[in-house]
């Protein structure tokens, strides 16, 4: 029975297996407690470098939805976050800084540019796809190097952290860690029962076999629309607190390595498993630190040893960790 | 816009154009004969440049740096071939994707410990550094004639190799349909190996031929990467002919565009207006191209799958 059971795919493991809980409440569990590292280190980089790691994670999340679920590789999704933080940073220079007005149009430029660049871009496959997304991120890349009155290349300085009715409660790290980590959550369960629902096994079926899913009867195109602009809203999401926490957005947020980046955490994290994408964006964030505090050539280490996970590590960190093979 | 500005321009997208067509060659045969997808590519072009800049310095010799430079790169590419990318062939585009970033990161970082962030020039020779009169008030440097010259003439020779020769045919039959080739006994292993390794070395030409005037520095091969790969979706991956049409239609495009796309806008918008939404259609412009020729036209111009 166990052999049968861990050959299956992911998408067919009993919803009711407990053991499946403790990798995402070991992972909430330690970003939760992570700021404790404040007593011994430097309190406010410690919260920086936590907060910076949750923000990627729901950008990571996001993707994997995508990806993961709709097997949609985009490589334009730095995009995504790029446009939800200068929706914040032009508010902010507008004069505007409720959190609230702020974070919604955040979500509604990259939900809208998300369904846009996904309706041309879906009528492609495989290969296109990667390309076309590619080229849309590209798009948004040189759209924000020209925005003049914006900083051009250089980017913005936001003048200060968003308020919430009108109070700074967001200029706290602290708060401001535990409101993104909330967030994260929020968006997990959210994934997560997107994942689960009929909504979710029609992505997944469409990405296993299309033409069978075609033949009961789904057009996947919709399913994977909506699949695609949820991923461009959290993405623009992730996009709006980095914005905050920075206090600052510039066209680096989009450049396409970023958006390269955004692949590896998920594909490292382990792909379609949700706890794979935290995992991954932790550890590429961490990695990078760490590394970076070692030798200012840290990519020549992380570089090799991407290429080491592809070959030998299939499954990803998450594969490791559990022995499942995810994706 | 005068007639002499516009010819000039003209010549540097033709240059631009056939910088990408050297590049995108390779590109498009490695991703249409073996599906592919090298994102290290434009790090291969980096290493010519790299190459021809240190072999230059020994040897103060431009043509021998040259030759050196294309050997190293080739020894580069089948290096990276043999050790990573021939255990990826069969692999998903993710994967391929993820361990040639991989790769990038490598070979970027590498080059920046090695020879430091601050770019690099290499002199050109004295006998090309003058400028030529191709028109009354129209001087344009010799160097840059000659890199158009050398693009179009290994076009040219691609196209011989490609077209008339029992290689060039295994070469056209693995980008239609590779397992058949297989399948009829080719050794299709050595014939990925040869297709990257004049893949590899068209791209560390291209890099060795503008060494002198590029800068010569870490990640110059990140951006090219992304307009090559521009090139060969519009041109039909796989097909070498796609991609020297589709290269110089995107040299063009990309070049006049950002001379001309203020003026033009003028025409139909206020200055101001005009000079804002000018560089940000400039910079957009290939892509909005290839978005719309993907949508109208998925395969490419030149699909080399039937």
């Amino acid at each position: 029975m166990q052999d049968i059971a861990a050959s299956m795919p992911m998408t067919q493991v009993a919803p009711r297996d407990r053991s499946r809980l403790i990798v995402p409440v070991l992972l909430f569990a330690t970003l939760a407690l992570a700021p404790l590292l404040g007593l011994v280190g430097p309190d406010r980089y410690v919260l920086a470098l936590f907060t910076r790691c949750v923000i990627f994670a729901i950008a990571a999340l996001g993707l994997d939805l995508a990806l993961g679920s709709g097997g949609l590789v985009s490589f334009g999704h730095a995009a995504f976050i790029g446009i939800g933080a200068y929706a914040a940073g032009i508010l902010t220079a507008s004069g505007i800084d409720d959190a609230f007005l702020l974070l919604f149009a955040a979500l509604a430029t990259s939900g809208f540019f998300a369904l846009a660049t996904g309706a041309i871009s879906l009528k492609t496959r495989g290969v296109h796809f990667i390309m076309i997304t590619l080229a849309f991120g590209q798009m948004a890349y040189f759209v924000a190097n020209s925005l003049k009155a914006y900083g051009g290349d250089d980017g913005l300085t936001l003048a200060n952290r968003s308020t919430i009715f009108g109070r700074d409660l967001l200029a706290d790290h602290r708060v401001f860690f535990y409101v993104s980590l909330a967030m994260l959550l929020a968006v997990y369960l959210f994934a997560r029962a997107v994942v689960r629902s009929r909504f979710g096994r029609v992505l997944r079926g469409a990405k296993e076999n299309e033409t069978r899913i075609a033949a009961i009867g789904f057009d996947p195109y919709p399913f994977r629309l909506v699949a695609f602009v949820i991923s461009g809203m959290i993405a623009g999401l992730a996009g709006f607190l980095l914005a905050e926490q920075s206090e600052f957005v510039s066209p680096a947020f989009m450049t396409w390595q970023r958006s390269g980046d955004l692949i590896i955490m998920v594909m490292l994290g382990g792909m379609a498993s949700l706890d794979g994408a935290i995992l991954g964006a932790l550890f590429v964030v961490l990695t990078e630190e760490l590394l970076s505090g070692f030798t200012e050539h840290w990519r020549v280490i992380f570089g090799p040893f991407l290429v080491l996970v592809v070959l030998f590590a299939r499954g990803g960190l998450l594969g490791l960790l559990t022995g499942r093979r995810h994706g | 816009m005068s007639t002499a500005l516009l010819a000039v321009q003209t010549l540097n997208g033709l240059q631009l154009g056939v910088l990408l067509f050297l590049i995108a060659a390779g590109l498009t045969l490695v991703f249409g004969v073996m599906d592919f997808i090298n994102l290290a590519h434009g790090a291969q072009y980096m290493l010519g440049a790299y190459f021809a800049v240190t072999a230059y310095g020994a040897t103060q010799n431009f043509l021998l740096a040259i030759i050196l430079a294309l050997v190293g790169a080739l020894a580069a590419g089948l290096a990276l071939e043999v050790a990573i990318f021939r255990h990826l062939y069969g692999r998903d585009h993710l994967d391929q994707v993820l361990a040639t970033f991989g790769v990038i990161l490598f070979l970027n970082e590498a080059v920046r410990m090695i020879y430091g962030s601050t770019s690099l020039a290499m002199p050109m020779p004295e006998v090309l550094s003058g400028s030529i009169r191709l028109m009354p008030g129209l001087l344009y440097p010799v160097y840059r004639l000659v890199v158009i010259g050398a693009g179009i003439g290994v076009g040219l020779l691609l196209h011989v190799l490609v077209n008339h020769t029992r290689i060039g045919m295994l070469v056209r039959a693995g980008a239609s349909n590779a397992p058949m080739v297989s399948a009829l006994g080719v050794n299709i292993g050595r014939l990925f190996m040869i297709i990257f390794g004049i893949g590899a070395m068209l791209a560390g030409f291209a890099g060795a031929m503008v060494a002198p005037i590029f800068a010569v520095e870490p990640n110059m091969g990140d951006n090219l990467l992304i307009l090559a790969f521009v090139v060969i979706v519009i041109g039909g991956i796989g097909s070498v002919r796609g991609a020297f049409i589709a290269a110089l239609l995107v040299g063009l495009v990309d070049t006049l565009g950002r001379s001309f796309a203020s003026d033009i806008l003028r025409h139909m918008l206020s200055s101001s207006a005009a000079n804002q939404a000018g560089p940000a259609l400039a910079s957009t412009l290939i892509y909005v191209l290839m978005a719309a020729v993907l949508f109208f036209k998925p395969a490419g111009l030149f699909p080399a799958r039937a």
